[in-house]
């Protein structure tokens, strides 16, 4: 009993590092593809950037999810489990400081949400949060 | 044109000169994926909202290119800095080449 | 590990004991809503009541408390929008004789349903009454758009106020006919109401966290499709579930269903419009 409530506890309380700073996952190819179209084949390391993503969605018809990029001119969005793996591309303009922004989004299944962010000196970071997605008992 | 789209945006009345604002974005908008099936099964075609602009006194605040990933009623949060009075305009490009926008003045505390 | 218990009530099998209230206090816009209380007398097998605000997840907790991160409150303003459209032989919008607004309606919301000249009556009855007869218009389909963008902007001017029902007196046939339905097993599954929201809240189903089925927040916007949907929508989805042929929304089986249900949240605050999964 108390090694089972252990396990879940633990499953439970999986992503502590939701910002996902240290080694990079695996995407699926299709999402290394449009990424690459963003950078242009550019490295993009961590930083300063980071995803807030719950660890577990209540529904994945409409996530809450948001980004900041201090010092980017642009970030990228991407779903690597979704169909298609683009999500949303925010540019920032001069009068938004913070360049951040929270949307909502969907996701069709358990999968990593990823932004690259394009920097105001041309280079790239990146960010990954996974997301996971369940199926209700009751949806209706 | 897209039925019952409706923008509801929340900008502050005022502000003080060099102040950070939250703003809030809404439009009711269905933004059909292109991944969904009719009762026959044909797929449904691809139908949303495909750029959200903002911008103040003419000047660019956020500029989002949106794919079917973002929900139902596109929801955006952002922040922006107000040096002088004005007007935020906010504006949402249709697939179906419809355009729709709404504004929010600001003025100066 | 010990100290981060809110995940841990996740995994409690014991009915009510598990709650996971990631947040337990409910402020919408800065006023504070009831989401527990204790629970009315009629109530045998339940001591405490909570809003089914308390059973979602902390994302999803935080969208009802301002009004515009909240999505349902686009459908108000466009209820708004109707409230003043002329619609009808009658010539009349709804303005025409509500000349106070859509204000005079604060109360309302939180003692419906109830009986009128003998029949139990819900909000949309009231709005396609209007409709039909003072208006000359089409009635709108129970769970349309327009009908719950309606229902949701009427509901939010009792918002912050206690669910208050009358279930004696000519009330109380309807009232045990929805007791009745409630504790009924039907379809495929064989389950009734309270199987789950009365045995088993705070229990998950397999990834959804079990409410008690309460109807305050109604009509609520839920993730999961993306507008505001009617109690009786909801109901008719619950059953599709428990593979059981639905009653009709706007029937007489659900109006009883919908006066017992708002009978077992009396004291709770109306949260309409919610949010919900």
């Amino acid at each position: 009993m108390e090694l089972n409530r252990r396990k879940l506890l633990a499953v439970g309380m999986a992503a502590l590092g939701a910002t996902g700073l240290g080694a990079l996952p695996a995407f699926a190819s299709l999402t290394d593809d449009e990424i690459a179209k963003f950078t242009g084949g550019a490295e993009a390391a961590a930083g300063d950037l980071k995803i807030g993503a719950p660890e577990i969605a209540e529904n994945g018809n409409t996530v809450p999810i948001d980004v900041t990029a201090p010092g980017a001119v642009a970030v990228a969005l991407f779903a690597d489990g979704n169909p298609v793996p683009n999500v949303a591309t925010f540019k920032f303009g001069p009068l938004n400081p913070s360049r951040a922004a929270s949307t909502r989004i969907r996701l069709a299944k358990t999968q990593n949400v990823v932004a690259v962010a394009q920097m105001e000196d041309g280079t790239f970071q990146m960010a990954s949060a996974e997301v996971k997605v369940t199926i209700g008992g009751c949806g209706g | 044109m897209a039925s019952g789209v409706k923008p509801r945006v929340k900008v502050p009345k005022t502000a003080s000169a060099g102040d950070t604002i939250t703003i809030k974005s809404l439009i009711s908008h269905k933004m059909e994926s292109g991944q969904r099936k009719d009762k026959e099964g044909n797929l449904i075609p691809r139908s949303i909202i495909n750029r959200f602009v903002v911008d103040f006194n003419g000047q660019n605040v956020i500029d989002v290119a949106l794919e079917p990933a973002i929900s139902t009623n596109p929801y955006f949060q952002f922040d922006a800095t107000v040096h002088e009075a004005g007007e935020f305009t906010f504006t949402w490009y249709d697939d179906d080449g419809d355009v729709y926008e709404t504004s929010k003045s600001i003025a100066m505390a | 590990m010990r100290s981060t218990l809110g995940i841990a009530t996740a995994i409690t099998l014991v009915a009510g004991a598990g709650l996971a209230q990631d947040q337990s206090t409910l402020n919408i816009e800065g006023e504070a809503m009831v989401t527990e209380v204790t629970a009315p007398a009629h109530m045998e097998n339940v001591d405490t009541i909570y809003s089914g605000w308390r059973f979602r997840s902390l994302e999803t907790q935080a969208l009802e408390t301002d009004d515009f991160d909240n999505p349902g409150m686009v459908f108000v303003d466009q209820a708004i929008d109707l409230w003043d459209k002329v619609d009808g032989a009658a010539n009349k919008a709804c303005s025409s004789c509500h000349e106070g607004g859509v204000e005079e309606f604060a109360g309302l919301r939180a003692s419906m349903p109830q009986v009128r000249d003998g029949e139990l009556v819900t909000m949309e009855n009231l709005v396609n009454d209007c409709r039909t007869d003072r208006m000359e218009a089409e009635p709108w389909k129970w769970s349309s758009g327009q009908m719950t963008a309606m229902t949701a902007l009427i509901g939010l001017q009792s918002r912050g106020m206690p669910v208050d029902v009358k279930i004696d007196g000519d009330a109380a046939p309807f009232w045990e006919q929805g007791k009745e339905l409630y504790y009924t097993a039907v379809g495929q599954l064989q389950m009734s109401c309270s199987n789950c929201h009365e045995d088993n809240y705070g229990v998950m189903i397999r990834a959804d966290h079990l409410s008690q089925g309460q109807i305050n927040g109604f009509p609520t916007y839920r993730l999961k499709n993306a507008k505001l949907n009617s109690s009786h929508g909801r109901f008719k989805g619950c059953m599709k579930n428990i593979r059981a042929t639905p009653y009709a929304e706007g029937g007489p089986e659900f109006k009883s269903l919908e006066l017992y249900l708002a009978s077992r949240g009396q004291g709770l605050s109306v949260e309409t419009p919610s949010v919900r999964n």
